[in-house]
């Protein structure tokens, strides 16, 4: 099962470089518990006590987890999920 | 129509039927003309609405001088109310925005500060924050975080979109500010309960990203995640994509983060019509295509476009 997971340049130190990676699990807390193993320290720039960190935004084949189930939101063979982090849109 | 200036023909702009791109028959999608207001976009609303809240809170007089972070279609619709109504205005804009839109803002008379790229319009709002710190006498209207932003659309965009389509059941928009989707979104929620607010949110390259570390990241003040119902991220090469699209299919030439619109809005279409749900998407064409010709998304290949595009903050 591979789930491919696009890193934001400022979090590819944890990746060594990579912009991006692959993991798997059945929900996206899973995955990123997957990817912590080969990727030490990577999932707690993402996740707090609280759920998603507030400046982190994760997207599901380019929608926004927030709106799906959060971490709890399942994640299957051939997803992609981009990390990207918050930024002002243009106005 | 007769107004008795041009400040009297903000809104109440245009609903327009997309035959070729709508589905099927009980699938329809449609587009808010919001380049038919004063300075040719959806923010003269908002910069209408802060600049007048501003004068009723007493904070502007003839002569003051308004400073504000901005990608350019806010500036440009302040610099023309300020330029009617004898203000000065500073904006902070981040260096790798379209040439055009800096060439309306100096037109205008508004007063250029340039951000660095990196970082893009996290970076202009940091500057503009430490320049309202240094210049306690200028008034920063911050449409990041300003009710009146949010406030036009509640009075303004959402009631034009729900006398025109009562019928409405999506209403979709590019996500910026978040002034347009929270003020519309809440008076359609309250209207029509049920409605979907959908934000299309531009994903740029990666020199826009440019933040040190991830704790610097920024959500608008007037975010309220409560009002949307999706959020999609809608990459460049989509959004210039159907940018493109509109134009060839239903004539309209429209600025590329009403691109990431459609995309969003074409989605939503195809899941109701394969459930066999009957649907009527409203969405905004924020501007038209104008300010972003100099960035050659229009001429060539998409490939070739999406490569000029890279790097660039078209939103």
């Amino acid at each position: 099962m591979a789930i491919e997971v696009r890193i934001p340049t400022i979090l590819r130190t944890y990746t060594g470089g990579a912009k991006s990676v692959e993991g798997s699990g059945a929900t996206l807390d899973e995955l990123l518990a997957d990817l912590e193993a080969r990727h030490g320290g990577l999932r707690e720039r993402l996740v707090d006590d609280r759920g998603l960190r507030r400046f982190v935004n994760v997207y599901l084949n380019d929608e926004d987890v927030r709106f799906l189930g959060g971490l709890e939101t399942p994640v299957s063979d051939g997803d992609t999920v981009t990390v990207l982090p918050a930024v002002a849109g243009g106005a | 129509m007769r107004y008795d200036s041009l400040l009297d023909s903000l809104g109440r702009t245009p609903l327009v039927g997309l035959p070729r791109l709508s589905p099927g028959p009980g699938v329809r999608l449609w587009a808010k003309l919001e380049d038919r207001n004063p300075t040719g976009s959806v923010k003269d609303r908002a910069a209408f609405y802060m600049i007048e809240q501003a004068e009723k809170d007493g904070l502007l007089e003839p002569g003051c001088m308004i400073l504000e972070p901005t990608s350019g279609n806010t500036g440009i619709s302040l610099a023309m109310v300020a330029k009617l109504r004898g203000y000065r205005l500073t904006c902070v804009m981040p260096e790798n925005v379209s040439a055009e839109r800096r060439q309306l803002l100096e037109m205008y008379g508004a007063e250029i500060i340039f951000s660095p790229a990196a970082g893009g319009s996290n970076e202009a709002v940091r500057v503009a924050k430490r320049l309202s710190a240094e210049h306690p006498d200028w008034v920063m209207l911050y449409q990041y975080g300003n009710e009146a932003n949010a406030r036009a659309h509640y009075e303004t965009t959402g009631p034009e979109l729900l006398a025109d389509l009562p019928e409405l059941t999506h209403f979709v928009a590019g996500l910026g500010t978040t002034g347009t989707l929270m003020g519309t979104g809440r008076f359609l929620r309250e209207q029509r309960p049920g409605v979907q607010i959908v934000a299309a949110e531009p994903r740029y390259g990666e020199l826009v990203y440019g933040l040190r570390n991830v704790d610097e990241g920024f959500v608008p003040e007037l975010y309220d995640a409560s009002v949307l119902t999706r959020r999609f991220s809608v990459s460049t090469a989509d959004a210039l994509r159907r940018t493109r699209q509109l134009l060839a299919a239903e004539g309209i030439f429209a600025g590329i983060s009403s691109g990431c619109a459609l995309h969003a809005s074409i989605a939503i279409a195809a899941k109701a019509a394969e459930a066999g749900e009957r649907a009527d998407i409203a969405m905004v064409i924020a501007d038209g295509g104008w300010k972003y010709l100099s960035t050659g998304a229009y001429s060539g290949t998409e490939t070739e476009a999406e490569a000029r595009l890279e790097g660039q903050l078209w939103a």
